[in-house]
């Protein structure tokens, strides 16, 4: 134990701080059962106070559950076990009533009301004033004070719609912090901030402990975990598997995968020995103009080319227009004014329409699943086929045996974690859910398939799967498009680099000439000019 | 990944059967409640509710709604509503009895005139829906107040009739009897007989498909005795109405169109897009899926068949009046909740909202012959559709 154990102080109890601190969380004995599924079994939890604990396991494990579990939002009774907390036996029957305690969770698909303001959304339900009358300058007062605290330099009054992902993630725990948080609990909250934005992150919750907060936090980035956690506890199939103090032997991420899917991964990326052909498919001089603000130019003037059975990555800050640029391209599904040209194979096509570009053989692997990939109270075998409906059908009528196999199929070779294809997805594990957006584009059958964040919220062993299966499809010719936030990823998978700031590409290298450093300063230097 | 997995409990639970009890009691319950509810009529009015004419009548008085309700299951599931049907019925009602009956058209070109003008009318009200993004509130809103005022117009405030006799035939004539002209029409039983037999047939094969791609299918007997009662009440009902006069010619043509649009939202590409339409826009134009496009055939179709219950509601009364349709929407509406469509679109199925219409159909007709008084027939109904709603809801929240 680094730190010193207090004179006469029960076994588990240590001092921190000057005051003797135990566990401040037991969880002992949950059992969570869905129709049909048993998502949690027998689990046990143990979270000292003030620590940062960390959460590890594959998608579907329960990780997500166990912590509705704990905050309330499935209510005691639901659930098998029992949880203590600051050393009394707790039954939540809501949200609201672990929150009264302290518990605070910040969930893996974030909570905000978009066409409110910041600070609508930190005070919302918990408005300040007196009344019921809202109290403007108190509550402007106060949100100003929370968005120094979690270092957002925004104005309260900006609307949830205009901000990236990665700000709409520190406007969540700036609302954390507007409770009085004991234990913070976050799922997931990296999963689609870049390097940069994780970090910081990541150095507001070291800031947090250092005030106190006990946090859990929920992440299938392992270097994250490394980096910041006091123990780890891992999950598979439902069950505790094992808790890792990390303080006095730091933890190593490989014994952290061994735990979580049973076995050594000797790899990370796929070995792969490119074979790249002719120029397959090019945008020219791609311009943009804002969907809102229709005098704003979003895309300058980008031109993009793929080879055939090439991996070319697009690298860029949240907000530098990547994912604008590929929805754009695919059927115009974002902004207006579109100019420029879509070259395949040497002739100029027209993807006005998501149809015509579909036809053509261009996929778009979308990187918000609930909103644009997903149709959440369908089953998993009828979003595997919506794009590709006349796949499973003939003369208009649905095939439902040929269907089934097809989602059986994808269930099998991408591990879709589910009962069965009947499911609906909203059911699923965010990562699985994941899974069937890329399944229902593989089934597509796509020529050009645009990759956004497709590892979102994978879990280490899937994304090699997946990782493998971008491979097999650029070793039959196909051309991928990646674009990531991920940067050992682009640099793992792409064949090539573009880096995009503003919306525009500012360097496009090799893989073999890129590095991290390298894709970093050319964004660095572009903000300068 | 697969190391280990058996070992931990990720597996399925092992009460078979009372999840598949469960799984049909949350499916069928609506058909569970409208047997209720008929046999609490039928014993409360000592009878009468099943009588041969009461039945009869019963078809008759709900063909429209019925009929009306598969449209709009399409535009609810799209995600969108339709308060102008009952308007547009009693406007092509109007329409049909001013061909008809003061320019003497021939029934079938006035007919088709009246199928097109439906068409041309939902046409219309979904341009704007689909391609201006106006609510669909708003614009069958505006829709209802002028169909209702162009009836008016057009008919200049006076009931129009009687209709050709052959037109009438439509709502009042049932199919000719081949077999025996006196008594029992042997015709009708031997339909009612052909169609359960369709359907079990139908029922069967589409399990045996399930059984050999490896789905999991219901155990064989409770397969058996589910859809053993479905022909006997088949059977069944059609023997009552064969005591009668036989089957109505126009519960031939709505049993023929439930039957599409079962096929059509179950089985075919259209019906899933109209789902994924209504279950996620965003998703579902992504997926290459046309949704205004798609969303503007549901308002034409609804059109269509608003005017085909015009029609029949006309032929039924013999006369079109200014007053037709009116408050149909509601009854229209309220049996696609009933049948568990979901207010936000994406969910609905047809035979719930034939289910549903035939539940406000006999606690519309069962009240009457109770004497109960239309004050507590709507206080009655408007408590039925929250409660069937609840009970829904509730049960998917559990
Ligand atoms: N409402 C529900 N109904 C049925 N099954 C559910 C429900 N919610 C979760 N599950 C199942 O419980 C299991 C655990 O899900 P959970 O969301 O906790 O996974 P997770 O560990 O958070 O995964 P991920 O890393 O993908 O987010 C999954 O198999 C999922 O399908
Ligand atoms: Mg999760």
């Amino acid at each position: 134990m680094p730190v010193p154990r207090g004179i006469g102080a029960p076994d588990s109890t240590q001092m921190y701080g000057g005051e003797p601190v135990g566990p401040i969380l037991e969880m002992k004995g949950i059992t969570k059962r869905f129709p049909g599924v048993v998502a949690l079994s027998n689990v046990n939890l143990v979270v000292q106070a003030g620590e940062i604990h960390a959460i590890c396991g594959e998608n579907g494990a329960g990780k997500s559950t166990l912590m509705k579990v704990l905050s309330g939002v499935y209510p005691a009774g639901t659930y098998e076990g029992e949880i203590h907390y600051e050393g009394r036996v707790q039954k939540f029957d809501s949200i609201r009533d672990s929150e009264e305690q302290g518990i605070i969770i910040i969930h893996q698909e974030l909570a905000l009301v978009p066409l409110l303001s910041i600070a609508e959304n930190i005070y919302l339900g918990n408005e300040q004033g007196k009344f019921g009358i809202v109290d403007h300058e108190q509550t402007h007062r106060r949100t100003v004070e929370l968005l120094a605290k979690v270092g957002l330099n925004e104005s309260p009054e900006t609307l949830i719609t205009d901000l990236g992902v990665g700000k709409q993630q520190l406007v969540e725990i700036a609302k954390a912090l507007s409770k009085k948080v004991k234990l913070l609990i976050l799922d997931e909250p990296t999963a689609s901030l870049n390097e940069t934005d994780s970090a910081a992150l990541l150095d507001l919750l070291l800031g947090f402990k250092a005030h106190g907060i006990t946090c859990i936090l929920i992440s299938h980035k392992l270097n994250e975990i490394s980096r910041v956690a006091d123990s780890v506890t891992v999950l598979r199939d439902g069950a505790t598997v094992k808790t890792m103090d990390c303080r006095e032997t730091p933890i190593c991420e490989d014994t952290i995968i061994r735990y979580m899917v049973g076995r050594d991964m000797a790899d990370r990326y796929p070995q792969r020995q490119p074979n790249i052909g002719e120029i397959v498919f090019e945008v020219k001089d791609w311009t943009v103009f804002h969907e809102q603000h229709a005098d704003r130019k979003f895309i300058k003037g980008v031109s993009l080319n793929v080879r055939k059975g090439e991996i070319v990555g697009i690298a860029g800050l949240m907000g530098s227009g990547r994912t604008e640029f590929a929805m754009s391209v695919f059927g115009r599904s974002y902004g207006r004014n579109i100019s420029g040209k879509v070259h395949l194979r040497g002739e100029s096509i027209d993807v006005s329409t998501v149809s015509k570009a579909v036809a053509h053989g261009i996929a778009y692997v979308t990187e918000d699943r609930k909103g644009y990939g997903l149709v959440l109270e369908n089953e998993i075998e009828h979003n595997i086929s919506l794009a590709n409906l006349p796949g499973v059908s003939s003369h208009g009528v649905i095939d439902s045996g040929r269907e089934f196999a097809v989602a059986t199929d994808y269930k099998r070779k991408i591990n879709i974690r589910c009962s069965d294809v009947f499911q609906h997805v909203g059911n699923l594990s965010g990562g699985n859910q994941q899974k069937v957006v890329l399944s229902k584009w593989l089934f597509s059958g796509p020529e050009i398939l645009i990759l956004d964040e497709p590892t979102r919220g994978i879990d280490v062993g899937a994304k090699y799967e997946i990782y493998t299966l971008i491979a097999q499809l650029a070793s039959e010719g196909k051309c991928i498009i990646l674009i990531s936030s991920e940067m050992p990823e682009l640099l793992g998978m792409s064949d090539r680099i573009y880096v995009m700031n503003e919306g525009a590409f500012v360097a496009e290298m090799p893989v073999a000439e890129a590095s991290q450093e390298k894709i970093m300063r050319s964004i660095v230097n572009a903000g300068k000019n | 990944m697969n190391t280990n997995v058996e070992a931990i409990p990720m597996v399925a639970e092992k009460t078979p059967f009372a999840s598949i009890i469960k799984k049909n009691l949350r499916e069928y319950g609506m058909l569970i409640s409208l047997a209720v509810i008929m046999i609490f009529f039928q014993y409360q009015t000592e009878g009468t509710l099943l009588q041969p004419l009461n039945l009869t009548n019963l078809v008759l008085q709900n063909s429209y709604i019925v009929i009306m309700a598969l449209g709009m299951l399409l535009v609810i599931v799209a995600g969108h509503i339709d308060l102008s049907v009952g308007s547009v019925a009693g406007f092509i009602g109007g329409l049909a009895a001013v061909l008809m009956v003061e320019y003497h058209w021939h029934y079938v070109p006035a007919a088709l005139i009246c199928l097109v003008a439906g068409a041309l009318i939902g046409a219309l009200q979904g341009y704007f829906v689909a391609f201006h993004k106006i609510p669909s509130f708003i614009v069958t809103l505006g829709g209802m107040l002028v169909f209702r005022g162009l009836t008016l117009a057009l008919l200049a405030g006076q009931s129009v009739g009687p209709f050709p006799p052959e037109f009438q035939l439509l709502s009042s004539g049932f199919i000719p009897e081949l077999i025996n002209g006196e008594g029992l029409r042997m015709t009708s039983v031997l339909i009612g007989c052909l169609v359960s037999a369709g359907l079990f047939y139908a029922a069967m094969r589409e399990r045996a498909n399930k059984v050999q791609y490896g789905a999991s299918a219901e155990p064989m007997v409770f397969f058996t005795i589910k859809n053993l009662v479905f022909a006997v009440a088949i059977i069944f009902f059609s023997y009552l109405l064969a005591s009668y006069k036989g089957l109505p010619n126009v519960m031939i043509v709505m049993f023929g169109l439930m039957l599409i649009y079962d096929f059509v939202t179950n089985r075919t590409t259209i019906g899933r897009r109209v789902y994924a339409l209504g279950g996620n826009e965003k998703a579902a134009r992504l997926s290459g899926i046309k949704t205004d496009r798609l969303s503007f055939y549901t308002f034409i179709n609804m059109g269509v068949l608003a005017a085909v219950a015009g029609l029949i509601f006309a032929a039924r009364l013999n006369t079109a009046t200014p007053k037709a349709g009116v408050g149909f929407e509601l009854d229209v509406i309220a049996a696609c909740f009933i049948g568990g469509a979901s207010a936000t679109g994406g969910v609905g199925k047809v035979m719930g909202a034939v289910i549903g219409a035939f539940v406000m159909g006999v606690m519309n007709n069962g009240m009457s012959i109770l004497g109960i008084g239309i004050d507590w027939q709507q206080v009655i109904k408007g408590i039925v559709l929250v409660a069937a709603v609840f009970v829904d809801v509730y049960n998917k929240n559990k």
